[in-house]
């Protein structure tokens, strides 16, 4: 995937949220996309998962010109790229049950014909994330914030897809489930082969997931590159300021 | 909430509701096949008090007073429930459309709405009726679209915070169309608000129709109505008070019935709102 | 379990008990104990159900009315458990104030910012008229934020969420309490902003030697501002002391699953990658 001079503008807004964003996104590897709010990584993301349109320059999939408009088009992508969403009690519908939650993706693409089928991709899904097969049958509420953003993974996996696109994943959770959702995450990248853009304010966790790290301010790009390196020496005031933020803990003594 | 449901009792309010609710229900019921009187026979004494023959007496036209209410009573479920249907279903669209036009759009449709709701629903119902002649169908058009003003402006609201949630977006990113969206998701996290509103309304629009019949807006005669016997005995109320008050006590029945349904329902589908007194 | 119960003990909970009332009774806090001294800097840490959020609720009284409280919390004399609602007002304020999560929850959507600040101002400490707008002015400053009219006439949803929660401080200080609540203050604000705030409370704790209750759930978080630490877990304490000496010899089980989990994601910041098996559980 890729931008390619996008710039993105809000209706009866003054300035662009995104201003001429360009960068490349090649499979198998992960992007992390660190910045504070109001830096516009929101919009990249509704853009990448063709919620908004650019309204100038164009996204790219597999070299192709993105049209979100286009409903072929979009249903061809959204098979490859799903996202997964901050907050584990507003992105699941309370009314509805696990398993039908999980299978929407699976329903609304057309991806199998026949209930027994749909039922097996959500059952198969919900087990690569660590859940029971009788999981499916319960509501949200009887679950964890944990359990419950695993639940949104296993609805991003059902179709399949190349690309997670991750809006702030784990921030809303304890520093324990944290790390259980970022385990899983890094073991569907390794089995799976998954492309993982993260979108955060956090850089701890885009760093345990991503070898490159974007740094985004004010809707413009102002530093980009490997993660490691951007921590240990960043070029931009900017983002010494975001990794100087970063509450660390005091060395152990051996 | 929580949907893991060990059976709950069902709280008071709502046994209570139901069970005044089935009274009125009950006595409309049997009018449709059973009537100690037609209603067009006068050959009652005038103004006579209760006895076997005539249960409640007669009114001043000679007319049994148990078959008039009994019919009145049907009269004024059927408006009762007509309207709060047609509130629903014309309320329901135009809160929907609202909560899915363009801003200015919307916040037209908002102040417009606002300001049919400042009236009270007599008053619109009154305006609707003058339009057309009285009759059961103007009747039951004019409350009902006096009354969807409420239930298009809380639509619009519900809507609007169903909209916002992220499982919209998370179901838009599956690739589910518009329609779908508002059919598996948005009326299923509605209904619950909705339907205690309905309730509320359908007593309102019961004592509305009782208001128009009193006026002689309502259904004409013969068509028997609590309204209009509340009217005709208003003369003799002194003498022969219960013409008056046999319709009066059906009206406090069921909307007190109503109100307490809805007290009810809103209890029983969001508990911790009852218990945080 | 240990309770520091000096002479100077600004706050002492003693075996507090916290239940739900009703259909359903669920046990949120069990025998918990412990001493705030008079400008000591506490922190109370664990997870989400740990109870750590209504514990400090329980010392403001501010507990949901459906809740049974046992026990004993002693506030600079005022005893808070069964406290009838008007031994409890003038506390608040005068000897506890309290800052929470959600400034937008905390703040009147609908009062302009400024009239917010002098409300507590005016209540207090009975300014009026030109001295009030002085305190008022001089509260913002205090929390580094500008006193322009701009701000004082801003509503708090025209705010950032740093500058609301920068608000929600001025308000709790203007009473001057001798106890400043902090509950996870800093976990709905960006990182560079959460650093500022953390600072900022640091720092005026230490001005006004004011004790300071912060309750998170980050421990990342805890050890900038809390000398010493209290660690809840399912509504108990299982492990208190000096804050470096609980994150660099952690006791119980639990306490070194935090802190483990803690470093992990510290390390992955040095090493691109979490590493390690997971957390010892």
């Amino acid at each position: 995937m890729a931008f390619d001079h996008v710039s993105f503008r809000y209706p009866r807004a003054r300035a662009n949220a995104l201003d001429d964003v360009s960068f490349q996104l090649a499979a198998g590897t992960s992007l992390g996309i660190v910045g504070e709010s109001g830096s516009g990584k929101t919009t990249i993301l509704q853009i990448l998962l063709g919620l908004r349109a650019a309204t100038a320059g164009t996204m790219l999939f597999d070299g192709t010109p993105l049209d979100p408009r286009s409903r072929r088009q979009m249903r061809a992508v959204r098979r490859r790229v799903q996202p997964v969403f901050q907050d584990p009690y507003s992105s699941l519908d309370p009314r509805q049950r696990v398993g039908r939650i999980v299978a929407e993706p699976v329903i609304s693409l057309g991806l199998e014909r026949g209930r027994a089928q749909v039922e097996e991709r959500a059952r198969a899904a919900l087990s690569d994330v660590g859940l029971d097969a009788d999981a499916g049958d319960r509501y949200p509420a009887e679950f964890s914030g944990g359990q419950r953003q695993r639940i949104a993974i296993a609805r991003a996996l059902v179709t399949g897809p190349e690309v997670l696109v991750a809006d702030e994943p784990v921030s809303a959770l304890d520093v324990a489930t944290r790390i259980e959702v970022l385990e899983l995450l890094r073991r569907l990248q390794a089995t799976r082969g998954l492309t993982v853009v993260m979108v955060s304010h956090d850089i701890s966790a885009v760093a345990a997931l991503c070898p490159e790290t974007l740094v985004l301010k004010d809707g413009h790009v102002v530093e980009h590159g490997p993660t490691l390196e951007l921590v240990r020496e960043p070029r931009e005031a900017y983002t010494r300021r975001l990794i100087d933020a970063i509450p660390r803990l005091p060395s152990e003594v051996t | 909430m929580s949907t893991a449901r060990p059976r709950r009792r069902l709280p008071a309010t709502l046994v209570l509701g139901i069970v005044l609710l089935s009274l009125a229900a009950g006595l409309a019921l049997l009018s449709l096949v059973w009537l100690p009187f037609e209603l067009s026979d006068t050959s009652g004494g005038r103004l006579e008090g209760p006895s076997a023959r005539h249960l409640l007496g007669t009114d001043t036209f000679g007319r049994d007073l148990f078959s008039w209410t009994m019919v009145g009573t049907r009269i004024a479920l059927l408006i009762g429930a007509g309207a709060a249907t047609i509130a629903l279903v014309l309320g329901l669209a135009v809160g929907l459309l609202a909560a899915f036009a363009p801003g200015w759009l919307d916040d037209a449709t908002s102040s417009f709405l606002d300001v049919l709701i400042a009236f009270p629903t007599l008053l619109l119902a009154m305006l609707v009726v003058a339009v057309r002649s009285p009759s059961t169908t103007s009747a039951l058009l004019s409350i009902g679209i006096a009354s969807s003003a409420v239930v298009a402006r809380l639509s619009r609201i519900l809507a609007k915070r169903v909209l916002n949630e992220q499982f919209v977006t998370a179901a838009r990113t599956s690739g589910t169309s518009w329609p779908r969206i508002v059919l598996v998701h948005l009326l299923p996290n509605m209904w619950q608000t909705l339907v205690v509103n309905i309730a509320l309304l359908f007593g309102i629009a019961v004592i509305t129709e009782a208001g128009l019949s009193y006026l002689g807006l309502g259904v004409p005669p013969p068509n028997a109505s609590l309204g209009r016997l509340l009217q005709e005995a208003q003369a003799t109320v002194l003498s022969a008070p219960l013409g008056a008050i046999a319709p009066g006590v059906v009206i406090v029945v069921i909307v007190l019935g109503a109100n307490m349904l809805a007290d009810g329902l809103r209890a029983h589908f969001d508990p911790a709102l009852a218990r945080n007194r | 379990m240990s309770a520091l119960v000096t002479a100077e003990a600004l706050v002492t909970v003693a075996d507090l008990g916290i239940a739900t009332r009703g259909d359903a009774v669920v046990q949120l806090v069990r025998g918990v104990s412990f001493a705030v001294a008079e400008g000591e800097r506490l922190g109370v840490v664990g997870e989400s159900g740990s109870g750590k959020t209504i514990t400090a609720l329980a010392i403001t009284g501010l507990l949901p009315g459906a809740m049974t409280v046992t026990g004993s919390i002693d506030l600079a004399g005022t005893q808070v458990v069964g406290a009838p609602e008007g031994r409890l007002r003038p506390v608040r304020g005068r000897d506890v104030a309290m800052v929470f999560q959600e400034p937008l929850t905390a703040l009147d959507p609908l009062m302009r910012v400024g009239r917010q600040v002098a409300e507590p101002l005016r209540r207090h400490r009975h300014l009026r008229g030109a001295a009030l707008d002085g305190a008022v002015r001089a509260a913002l400053e205090e929390v580094a934020l500008p006193s322009d009219e701009r701000i004082l006439r801003a509503f708090p949803h025209e705010l950032s969420g740093g500058q609301r929660q920068r608000i929600a401080l001025a308000m709790a200080l203007a009473c001057n309490p001798r106890l400043l609540i902090a509950d996870e203050p800093t976990t709905a604000l960006d990182v560079t902003v959460q650093a500022e705030i953390l600072d900022l409370v640091a720092r005026v704790v230490a001005e006004r030697r004011m004790a300071l209750l912060f309750v998170t759930h980050d421990i990342g978080v805890i050890v900038r501002v809390a000398t010493r630490l209290i660690v809840m877990r399912g509504g108990e304490i299982v492990e208190e002391g000096p804050a470096d000496e609980v994150i660099r010899h952690p006791r119980h089980p639990y306490t070194r699953t935090l802190v483990d989990g803690a470093r992990l994601l510290d390390r992955a910041l040095d090493r691109g990658h979490l590493g390690g098996g997971g957390i010892s559980s």
